[in-house]
């Protein structure tokens, strides 16, 4: 290493990178502060940590009723729920992308996304209770992504683009019986609800909701940090991971696993919120670099932050909330071609 | 270059037959032996098996028969972990979807000595960019691999494989996308290497390179190997113009390797002049000795 090139990839070498989980860490700390403060009702940073401390800590005794409400019941769960969905959807984007040796796949390749928005507006069209909505949005979102697998198994041997063009036959599938749910649901109230849901939206999401989804996420998450070096070797190339002792099968099973049941459970809890898994691991990458270890890391930081700005302006732009499914689109396809045109010398 | 290592494992290769469908065979009852610390050249025109054959002895293909043992042990049972011990594979060429630098993939090498769940170590890094100065491109450790030249990525693969400390290395035409100069680089990195107590095995469209570099020639047709053994004894006039299919003179030259032995040549020669005319004038066929 005598000459240093000066590219963004001799940066990393430098060891730049190092540090991203670092200030990633601190800058997620600061949006989570705002986004308590900011709203229709204006609660000052200083009296949120004041409340958030009161949680554990006797202290602030002085603060008023109303912002303690809006901060631990009203926003408490939206935020939670928004660092939570954007870490998840953020790493199973960069995890598939990595296993797939292909920048331009997003959470929804296996069917995951449109399996579970059949579930959700089944359960829906059915007048069925809220927590039914949600399970039944995860029950169909494994169902399509195991459908995928099985035609990946049986017809493909083993190969990911057999395992990739079954995704796209099942979400096609499963689209179709979305459209047919909605041309038989009511247009005064359970079509606005669907397709209200399949926009995808925070503003239901109680603390509670979060639990279960929140175990399986963090679990998922710890899997795909142990596989981190296997992972990273496999996405340089799949004949040379196994001549470098990597046991693609294991990895490309733990990777689907987590990757989907990640995936699955941000859908049931949130809706559908699209470009979150594309665009936050390309974000990643660019600051980080590609290897694994440090990609994953990055991309959960980043993808929690992004989600988390997203919901703010969805919940406090207008009066009206805007569905999250739709800023993410909007936000993110400019973004993502900000990127390509920065990144340009690095993809070839 | 030379690189200590304990035990320098040969490579047998038994009975190996190997079909993709049941209507024609890649390899047919293929059986090798290549010692520790040799040189093999598969030789043999395209389509004939050979990335087949390197494909089985590195158990990326089951074959439907026949066995591959390095050092005794037969690799269709081995453990990826095990094997990627034991076998370093350097590919043709590699594209990579993701901007990995050239540090990047050599440090990749050391996959196999890191615990599953670890990552590889600063101590590791440091190796691994040694390897990259080693080889000469220690310049191009922080530059992406895919905006490297064939002969910078064909060298970092070959740091990759370094890094493995593998005995046996495995590989599939080294010098193919190579210039003149770049490709010979290579031949003396791969004589070194073997002379350093590695066993090596290498497939190559260039009988010269065989000459070159190799302890032992093996020619490869149709799926069976038809010739195997010292290359000045198996790359004769007779079966390489039989094996590629045009006539081919191979001569010994007066120019003196650094072994001090004579370095042969191959030349393709038109059908009509080849029986038997007089070599020029410094150099003389074999068979006239």
């Amino acid at each position: 290493m005598t000459v240093d090139t000066g590219r963004a990839s001799a940066r990393r070498l430098r060891g730049d990178g190092r540090w991203a989980p670092a200030w990633m860490s601190a800058v997620l700390a600061v949006v989570v502060v705002a986004s308590f403060a900011v709203g229709r009702y204006w609660v000052p940073p200083g009296t949120v940590l004041e409340i958030l401390g009161g949680q554990v800590l006797p202290i602030g005794g002085g603060v008023q009723r109303t912002m303690e409400t809006v901060v631990t019941e009203v926003r408490l769960p939206r935020i939670a729920g928004a660092v939570l969905i954007g870490a998840a959807l953020a790493a199973a984007g960069a995890s598939y992308q990595s296993m797939f040796r292909n920048p331009l796949v997003s959470p929804a390749i296996l069917g995951v996304s449109a399996g579970a928005g059949f579930g959700a507006a089944l359960a829906i069209l059915l007048k069925l209770p809220w927590a039914a909505v949600q399970l039944l949005a995860f029950a169909f979102g494994l169902l399509a992504a195991g459908a995928s697998v099985l035609i990946g198994r049986t017809l493909g041997r083993g190969s990911l683009v057999v395992l990739v063009l079954g995704g796209l036959v099942v979400s096609a599938l499963f689209q179709a019986l979305i459209s047919t749910t909605q041309y038989l649901a009511n247009p005064d109230d359970t079509l606005p609800a669907i397709t209200f849901w399949l926009m995808g939206g925070l503003g239901r999401i109680r603390l509670d909701d979060l639990l279960v989804p929140g175990a399986i996420i963090a679990l998922c998450l710890l899997a795909l940090y142990l596989l981190r070096w296997p992972i990273n070797v496999l996405a340089a190339g799949e004949d040379e991971a196994w001549t470098l002792g990597v046991d693609r099968r294991l990895v490309w099973s733990v990777v689907i696993c987590a990757a989907t049941l990640m995936t699955t459970s941000a859908v049931s809890l949130a809706g559908i919120i699209g470009w979150v898994g594309l665009i936050v691991p390309h974000a990643a990458r660019f600051i980080v670099g590609p290897s694994f270890d440090r990609l994953l890391p990055a991309a959960i930081l980043l993808g929690a932050g992004f989600l988390l700005v997203v919901d703010d302006i969805a919940r406090s732009a207008t009066t009206m909330e805007i569905p999250l499914g739709i800023l993410t689109a909007l936000i993110g396809a400019p973004c993502f071609i900000v990127l390509l045109a920065k990144a340009r010398g690095q993809w070839q | 270059m030379a690189v200590a290592l304990d035990a320098s494992p040969g490579v047998e290769i038994d009975g190996l037959t190997f079909a993709h469908d049941r209507t024609r065979h890649q390899l047919l009852d293929v059986s090798l032996a290549i010692e520790a610390g040799q040189v093999c050249c598969l030789l043999g025109p395209n389509g004939t098996g050979k990335t087949t054959l390197l494909r089985c002895v590195l158990g990326l293909l089951k074959a439907q028969r026949g066995t591959v043992r390095i050092a005794g042990e037969d690799v269709g049972a081995l453990s990826a972990r095990r094997l990627a011990r034991t076998v370093a594979y350097v590919p043709q060429t590699m594209t990579t979807a993701f901007p990995f630098t050239a540090l990047d993939i050599a440090v990749m090498g050391r996959t196999p000595h890191v615990a599953m769940i670890a990552t590889p170590s600063e101590a590791d890094r440091r190796h691994a960019a040694d390897v990259l100065d080693r080889l000469g491109i220690g310049h191009l450790a922080g530059r992406a691999f895919s905006s490297l030249s064939g002969g910078e990525r064909q060298l970092a693969l070959f740091a990759r494989a370094l890094v493995q400390e593998a005995p046996v290395l495995i590989l599939d035409e080294p010098t193919a996308a190579l210039d003149y100069g770049n490709a010979m680089r290579i031949l003396h990195l791969v004589r070194d290497l073997a002379r350093g107590g590695r066993t090596i095995v290498m497939s190559t469209h260039q009988p010269d390179h065989a000459f070159a570099c190799g302890d032992r020639a093996a020619l490869l047709q149709g799926g069976r190997v038809t010739a195997h053994g010292p290359p000045v004894q198996v790359l004769t006039d007779e079966h390489l113009t039989e094996l590629y299919g045009v006539a081919i003179h191979v001569v010994q030259t007066e120019v003196r390797d650094a072994d001090g032995r004579q370095m042969h040549a191959c030349l393709a020669v038109d059908d009509d002049r080849r029986t038997d005319e007089p070599a020029p004038a410094h150099t003389s066929a074999p068979r006239d000795r």
